[in-house]
């Protein structure tokens, strides 16, 4: 194995270091090339993981509810004729899921869900003093709820408890209220009022979630919304979020329940992180054709530069195959070391990044790092990429007649 | 002449033609036939453009020929593919040129070890040993790591004929390889080439411009208009 290509191995170093400028300027450029499409994707890899973290941490994966009220022609059409029929859509009172206690059984059965939760939600007032405010109430079960979302990693004030008369509330809601962790707020909706002990406040991430945010006990929303042992909703986590989608239209099927995978529910997201991804593909692509290029110009330049010292070598008894692979493992050898410098400069650029770009706190805004596989398959790609370039000018050598190139 | 059944080399009725089809179509070897016997060293002389490297391509098979038979130790080439002739080249030739003889990225050293390391993928250090004493007996057992660059025109010419005899080859050829140097360079070069002869019994097949040169090969063939003009031991010449 010693002299496997030992020849080509020798001849192809020796024309790079020949070609000093021309061969650092190459690897340079495949360096820069490996660099920007590692750091990007790695980029773009931290946002998307942060940026799906944030949201599915803080909403469930799957959510249940009762079908929306449709309204029926009161009387159906004569059978073989047709009928015009206008309908108005009816206002959409909270509703209850119809049998929800002997569905979280099956549900929390499935070894894809994680955590069932059930809830009640409404919308109401929270009061105190002069000040009111409007809400949208939860009612939950805290344990069943903390799996998830993590409310409780979410407290910034006080201790998540949810005893009878007990309430936690979002941190922007409590300061328009003027309240504190102890202190008792009134709830009001329609014609019921309770009032409840504020036992933690709770930062969900988003300011306009921690100015409504009530979250009650369960029986308390159902008293409060009017549903008694009822619950308008069933939140579920999954063991792995991306079988979401398929989980949902597969309940859709079995069950009468209109089910929401969290991509349906941000479908925005959804089609921004896929544009992402396509816009990511399209950079890499077009700096791969680019250091396909840079690498395929330069080799056919060496070829041009080196017709005599191929025809020479040929003449004294080299091969076109052995000439051939002379210049492929040039554009491998320039493909490696690029790539190699490349990962290098793009572990200092998310090094740079961690460091230098913080968020308004001084942390940094997401983590990002290189993953060991992705390098080595940027590198790898790189390289093959090198080989690929290197195809076009090594046949051009290999195809060379020597009696011309000795004869110039 | 060589008593041998079939010769080193044998030309016969060989054709020539550059650009063939082509507005600008031109023969250049009128038929030309020739053999060269083992350890023969043979002139090829002749005014220029009278197609000497053409021949002496066609006979080291860097150049096919249009018509004519050309057989390497009985073998008839003219059928044998690109990979073929290769095989041949490495295995029957050395080659020795005016110019551009040497790889300039390689030393001296590495130049002569060449032959073997394209053959094997690597040079055993017997053969590193052979080149050695290959470039001290042309006399360049200093300068062994230098680059062409920094040799003489003649010491440039001794390495190649170092890389050409290395492997001993049955047959070198050599297009003008003293045409580009002083006279004592060529006297030194010349010399050497028939010193490497009697040592190593190889055949030469030298082309030369210089008539003082052809007179002390063993044969002088002159070509003339891309025809022999003229094939007789060299004494005839010097007459
Ligand atoms: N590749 C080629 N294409 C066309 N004509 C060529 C080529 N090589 C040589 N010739 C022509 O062939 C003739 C003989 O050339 P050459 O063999 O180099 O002669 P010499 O070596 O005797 O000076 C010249 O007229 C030359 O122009
Ligand atoms: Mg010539």
């Amino acid at each position: 194995m010693l002299n496997w290509l030992g020849f080509e191995r020798r001849v192809a170093v020796r024309f790079l270091r020949e070609g000093r400028m021309q061969t650092v300027l190459i690897i340079v450029g495949v360096a820069a090339g490996v660099a920007v499409v590692a750091y990007i994707s790695a980029l773009i890899t931290g946002l998307q993981r942060n940026t799906l973290e944030k949201t599915l941490g803080a909403q469930a994966h799957v959510t249940v509810s009762a079908l929306d009220n449709v309204v029926l022609p009161a009387r159906a059409p004569l059978a073989g004729s047709s009928a015009l029929v206008q309908t108005q859509p009816r206002v959409q009172r909270p509703r209850s899921i119809a049998n929800w206690q002997s569905l979280v059984p099956v549900l929390e059965a499935m070894p894809a869900v994680a955590a069932v939760s059930p809830m009640v939600s409404g919308a109401g007032l929270a009061q105190r003093g002069e000040a009111s405010k409007s809400i949208a109430l939860m009612g939950v079960d805290l344990d069943r709820y903390d799996r998830i979302v993590h409310l409780r990693s979410k407290v910034v004030q006080g201790e998540a408890r949810l005893g009878p008369g007990e309430g936690i509330i979002g941190r922007e809601l409590a300061e328009d209220l003027g309240v504190r962790v102890g202190d008792r707020i009134s709830l009001v909706t329609g014609t019921i009022t309770d009032s409840l002990r504020v036992t933690a406040l709770v930062d969900l991430g988003v300011r306009e979630l921690n100015r409504r945010t009530v979250i009650v006990p369960l029986r308390a929303a159902q008293s409060l919304v009017g549903l008694p042992g009822g619950a308008t909703g069933l939140d579920l986590a999954l063991v792995d979020v991306w079988v979401a989608q398929s989980l949902a239209s597969d309940l859709s099927r079995r069950f009468p329940y209109k089910i929401e995978s969290w991509q349906e529910a941000n479908s925005q997201l959804v089609s921004a992180l896929n544009a992402q991804s396509v816009s990511t593909a399209l950079i890499r692509g077009v700096v791969m054709v680019v250091v396909v290029l840079g690498i395929a110009s330069v080799l056919v330049v060496s070829v041009v530069q080196k017709q005599r010292e191929i025809g020479i070598l040929r003449a004294i008894g080299a091969t076109r195959g052995q000439m051939l692979r002379v210049f492929l493992l040039q554009g491998a050898i320039v493909g490696a070391f690029g790539s190699t410098l490349g990962v290098l400069l793009a572990v200092g650029l998310i090094k740079a990044f961690t460091t230098f770009v913080r968020g308004s706190d001084g942390l940094p805004l997401f983590a990002i790092t290189l993953a060991p596989s992705l390098a080595l398959s940027v590198a790898g790609i790189a390289t093959v990429c090198g080989v690929l370039a290197a195809v076009a000018p090594a046949r051009r050598a290999a195809a060379l007649d020597p009696a011309q190139a000795i004869r110039m | 002449m060589t008593a041998n059944a079939s010769p080193l080399i044998e030309l016969a009725g060989i054709h020539k033609s550059y650009n063939l089809g082509m507005p600008n179509e031109a023969e250049v070897l009128h038929g030309v036939s020739f053999a060269v016997g083992r350890g023969e060293f043979v002139a090829l002389i002749g005014p220029s453009g009278s197609g000497k490297s053409t021949l002496l391509n066609v006979v080291g098979l860097l150049e096919r020929l249009t018509a004519g038979s050309y057989r390497i130790q009985g073998e008839e080439t003219s059928g044998l593919d690109d990979a073929g002739l290769t095989l041949r080249r490495r295995a029957v030739l050395g080659f020795v040129f005016q110019f551009h003889h040497l790889l300039p990225a390689f030393s001296a050293l590495e130049n002569v070890t060449l032959p073997a390391l394209m053959r094997e993928g690597r040079v055993t250090p017997a053969q590193h040993e052979r080149a050695r004493a290959m470039l001290a007996a042309v006399g360049l057992e200093n300068d062994m790591h230098k680059r062409p660059g920094e040799l003489s025109g003649g010491m440039q010419q001794r390495v190649a004929i170092a890389r050409a005899l290395v492997l001993e080859p049955p047959l070198v050829l050599a297009d003008e390889p003293t045409g580009n140097l002083d006279r004592a360079s060529s006297d030194e070069v010349f010399v050497l080439m028939r010193r490497m002869h009697a040592e190593l019994q190889t055949s030469f097949l030298v082309v030369t411009h210089d008539p003082r040169l052809a007179a002390r090969c063993d044969r002088v063939i002159e070509l003339v208009d891309g025809s022999i003009e003229s094939d007789r031991p060299a004494t005839a010449v010097r007459e």
